[in-house]
């Protein structure tokens, strides 16, 4: 793990890069993270994340600014912005339930090629997908999700990365800290070694590939 | 009473003590305003919790602390958060024994349609598709019909949420309760006839010799 600036942080994601971002409805998302990547203009982002939260707040923000090209996701309801922009074809979006979502995800941090699930089977989910029955039931094979950039924010995070987070802000952040090339880290508190103990840790340190510092 | 809360009083009585209950929003949240007093639940919010408690009081909001819709809660004593593959494994993995959830369209064989309409809104379908299909038991809250037009239907017209069928429909003039394919007028509400479900409900209807009223 490497501590940097958050300009210098988002200054090494390119153009049309694929972006996760941890939150559910801007709740657990790095703002400082996005709030740069506006301030940089980056463009053409590829962007999994649950939700397209508000205007105005997590990655809302991005499409403000109309920086997406691709959002996956599985709720874009309460931002007007993100149903604009796709219905006038500026930004395509692929809609997943939000349990395959994320076992997509998790399947991509985990060495899966991916996950089979009941949900979808008999839907509008299920064209152009492969059915497999297994026991009796149909599944849906649902393929693994990864991205060049994971944006993930904890509450607290060590010297090292160790990272711990806090209440409903959890959500997709852990999950995500393991399904991306490169793992980038705004945390709520830094802390010194040891405040973390080792049962407390959910993304232990060797996944974090930078932390955004102080200031 | 209006309808609403007509709803939501009648779905409460379906929840038992010990039960580990996901609302979702609109008229389903305002079920947990009647639960009965003494009766232990549950309540999962997907966003990863649960226990989540009533709407804090004022400045006392956590912003790391909200619901599915990221408005503030609190969490009650007992409470365990968590990430969503933990949530989405608790709902597709058959742990929550109850989801209410509203609907656009419920067909005769209790289908559900509550995600899209095309063309118009294609909000996306957030947690709907999971917990229809992996909850022990699928309730809908909805109105009876929408300007006019029975919401309960012969098919649904809309994309289905699952392939599933939803085991009760509650609405502001009946409980619908369905099993094996078939729809069967389970109760009225109060001051309602069984004529008038009848008349306004386009979905053939099974209606045993005596249909009991809500008692709410």
């Amino acid at each position: 793990m490497r501590a940097v600036s958050v300009e210098e942080a988002v200054a090494m994601i390119p153009h049309g890069a694929s972006i996760m971002v941890g939150g559910f409805m801007g709740v657990g998302t790095p703002e400082r993270l996005l709030d740069e990547v506006v301030r940089q203009n980056k463009t053409d982002l590829e962007v999994i994340s649950n939700d397209a939260a508000v205007p105005g707040k997590g990655v809302g923000k991005l499409f403000d600014a109309t920086l997406v090209s691709r959002l996956t996701a599985t709720h874009i309801g309460l931002n007007p912005k993100a149903q604009q922009q796709m219905l006038a074809k500026q930004v395509a979006i692929d809609l997943v339930p939000q349990g395959t979502f994320v076992e997509r995800i998790r399947a991509g941090g985990c060495g899966l090629g991916g996950v089979l699930t009941p949900t979808g089977v008999g839907t509008l989910v299920a064209e152009g997908k492969r059915q497999i029955e297994v026991a009796g039931t149909t599944f849906l094979l649902e393929t693994a999700l990864r991205a060049k950039f994971a944006l993930v924010h904890a509450f607290l995070a060590d010297y090292l990365g160790n990272l711990t987070y806090a209440l409903t802000a959890r959500n997709f952040n852990p999950i995500m800290a393991m399904a991306a090339d490169t793992v980038i880290v705004t945390a709520e508190h830094i802390v010194p070694v040891g405040v973390i103990a080792p049962d407390h840790v959910v993304t232990p340190a060797p996944l974090v590939d930078y932390l955004i510092t102080n200031g | 009473m209006d309808a609403q809360a007509i709803i939501a009083r009648r779905v409460a009585q379906e929840l038992r003590s010990g039960d580990l209950v996901n609302l979702g929003i609109g008229i389903p949240t305002l079920v947990a305003n009647y639960v009965p007093a003494g009766l232990k639940v549950f309540f999962q919010s997907e966003n990863g919790l649960i226990g989540t408690g009533p709407i804090p009081e004022q400045g006392m909001a956590h912003p790391l602390l909200t619901d599915a819709g990221g408005r503030p809660i609190s969490a009650l004593p007992g409470a365990s958060t968590f990430d969503s593959a933990m949530s989405f494994g608790l709902i597709r993995g058959g742990h929550v024994d109850v989801t209410v959830l509203g609907g656009l369209q419920v067909d005769a064989h209790g289908h559900l349609a509550n995600w899209m309409i095309p063309g118009k809104m294609v909000p996306g379908m957030g947690g709907a598709m999971d917990l229809v299909s992996g909850a022990k038991r699928v309730i809908v809250a909805m109105q009876h019909a929408a300007k006019g037009k029975s919401k309960i239907v012969a098919k649904c017209t809309l994309p289905l949420t699952s392939a599933r069928p939803v085991n009760l429909v509650v609405t502001d003039m009946a409980v619908i309760a369905f099993a094996d394919g078939t729809a069967t007028l389970v109760e009225t509400a109060p001051g309602v006839s069984v004529g008038e479900v009848v008349a306004v409900t386009e979905a053939d209807l099974i209606i045993p010799n005596a249909v009991p009223e809500m008692q709410i």
